[in-house]
């Protein structure tokens, strides 16, 4: 090992080979530009190149890449959903997760723990029920557990909730429920890309969108124009920006949502333990940290700043659950912006201006998608048509009134 | 944010007080399409501005009109609806 880092000292050029190449300038033509690196760009980007052929793609992001949303999400992937739409989508990401670090040749630190969802009420006994009918429908594994089974398998829970919240009924059981490196996942896609041929363009700002006719013809950013006759705006919570800019009206809220992860400790909670009344969701990071999220700061807000309120309160609950925490201390914590829509589901696929294609609506339930995100908008970008996976999450569904509501199963606190 | 100044109750503590989302003209229903009513129901400006938003004081029962920028999240100035008043604003 130290003669490794000696390379370092004895070289003038870095002497590691670097994941994806930075080119230097902008070409003047690309067949597709992706707004937007983080994991859903540049899924997309890969699967356009893998399984589209398409390579003359520029994938441009204003800050460095997996910084947004990617970075800063709490790492869940399930399939338990509530409509039929959403847990087949989510299912058939899952399944590609599952087999995402052999396709990626890297290792994304997929480790399956099984997600616990909490019911403190007869009312959320009975909404986990539906979801569980709802999921074994299509497959997925999925089950109402009892207290004793959540005790089994989670020694350290407190059923009582020490007396302080209502206690728990019961939960919704989804042993295939898994945590990965985000940041893992943001980079394997990008280094399969960059193989493949598209090109990463960091600290490149899209400052306006070209539209002539109704259809896209070019992007103006801040390294200067690149003309496009298709581009896919992948930003979550700052799409409202790039979506001013074609002149579409859109139902996204933002709200930020904060995260905090515990000093590392042994391995003791296996499992992703969820409590919507509690506001609550945590799981052990392969680090050994506590990752543990909250629900939305409760008023729209464009900014990613932490708060001491949401420290206290869900460091509260998290005693409440484990009190066996009580000496633990918090390493840090931030927040992410949230790109809410009114039903819960994703904003996804062609729109009224041609050629400009939208991924958005990622709400607090963006990371789980990435793969199937990105998989399904590089066919509807190839192709000029909304796969079928995604039909359903077309923007235009606000104004034929057939939302998608996915608000029992997508987010807590509520 | 840490203090709201309520109308009617002075600054108050943030805690106290329920955010009611942005403050919008409706149209009428009788005279609305489609397209204009659903545009009412679902559709945003989500840009960062200054936006006139509803908020509750939740122990006097006090809805009032807060002028907030939601990038920095620094109320402007509160006061209480007056339709006159916000009708062509």
């Amino acid at each position: 090992m130290p003669y490794r880092l000696l390379r370092f000292a004895l070289q003038s050029k870095y002497s590691e080979p670097r994941m994806f190449r930075s080119p230097e300038r902008l070409q003047d033509e690309y067949d597709v530009v992706i707004i937007g690196g983080g994991g859903h760009g540049l899924a997309a980007a890969y699967y356009l190149a893998h399984e589209h052929n398409i390579t003359n793609v520029a994938v441009l992001e204003k800050g460095y890449l997996g910084g947004g949303g990617t970075g800063r999400n709490t790492a869940i992937v399930r399939s338990n959903y509530l409509t039929p739409e959403g847990a087949r989508f989510y299912q058939a990401s899952l399944e590609l997760f599952q087999d995402l670090s052999r396709q990626l040749d890297y290792n994304l630190f997929y480790s399956e723990r099984g997600h616990f969802t909490l019911a403190h009420s007869p009312a959320s006994l009975r909404t986990q029920r539906w979801r569980a009918e709802v999921n074994k429908q299509l497959g997925i594994d999925s089950e109402m557990v009892d207290t004793a089974f959540i005790q089994r398998k989670i020694p350290e829970i407190d059923i009582t909730c020490g007396g302080h919240q209502a206690p728990i009924y019961g939960a919704l059981y989804h042993p295939p429920g898994a945590i990965a490196r985000h940041d893992a996942v943001a980079w394997a896609y990008a280094r399969g890309a960059d193989q493949r041929g598209v090109e990463i363009h960091q600290q490149t700002a899209v400052t306006d969108i070209e539209v002539r006719d109704g259809k896209v013809a070019g992007v103006h950013t801040d390294k200067g124009f690149v003309k496009t006759r298709k581009v896919l705006s992948a930003v979550a919570g700052w799409t409202t920006h790039i979506t001013d800019m074609v002149g579409i009206r859109t139902p996204l809220v933002i709200h930020p949502l904060q995260a905090m992860v515990s000093e590392p400790l042994k391995p003791w909670l296996d499992h992703i333990v969820v409590s919507a009344s509690l506001h609550l969701y945590v799981s052990q990071s392969s680090r050994g940290e506590l990752v543990a999220g909250g629900s939305l700061d409760p008023y729209e807000l464009i900014s990613s700043r932490s708060t001491l309120e949401f420290a206290e309160g869900l460091g509260g609950h998290m005693l409440d659950l484990f009190p066996c925490l009580g000496d633990i201390k918090v390493l840090r914590q931030w927040a992410g912006l949230c790109d809410m829509t009114p039903d819960f589901s994703p904003v996804m696929g062609t729109t009224p201006i041609g050629g400009f294609y939208i991924d958005a609506g990622w709400g607090t339930w963006g990371f789980k998608a990435t793969p199937i995100s990105g998989n399904t908008m590089a066919w509807t970008v190839a192709r000029d048509q909304d796969h079928e996976l995604i039909e359903v999450f077309k923007l235009s569904r606000f104004t034929d009134f057939a939302l998608v509501g996915e608000k029992g199963a997508a987010s807590v606190g509520h | 944010m840490k203090i709201l100044t309520c109308p009617v109750n002075g600054p108050r503590p943030l805690q106290e007080f329920q955010y009611g989302g942005e403050l919008r003209e409706m149209p009428d229903p009788d005279q609305a399409n489609d397209s204009g009513w659903a545009d009412y129901v679902f559709h945003r400006s989500g840009e960062p501005a200054i936006k006139r938003e509803w908020w509750y004081h939740l122990p006097s029962g006090t809805w009032f009109v807060a002028e907030r920028d939601n990038r920095l999240d620094e109320i402007v100035r509160t006061y209480l609806y007056d339709a006159n008043r916000e009708i062509g604003k």
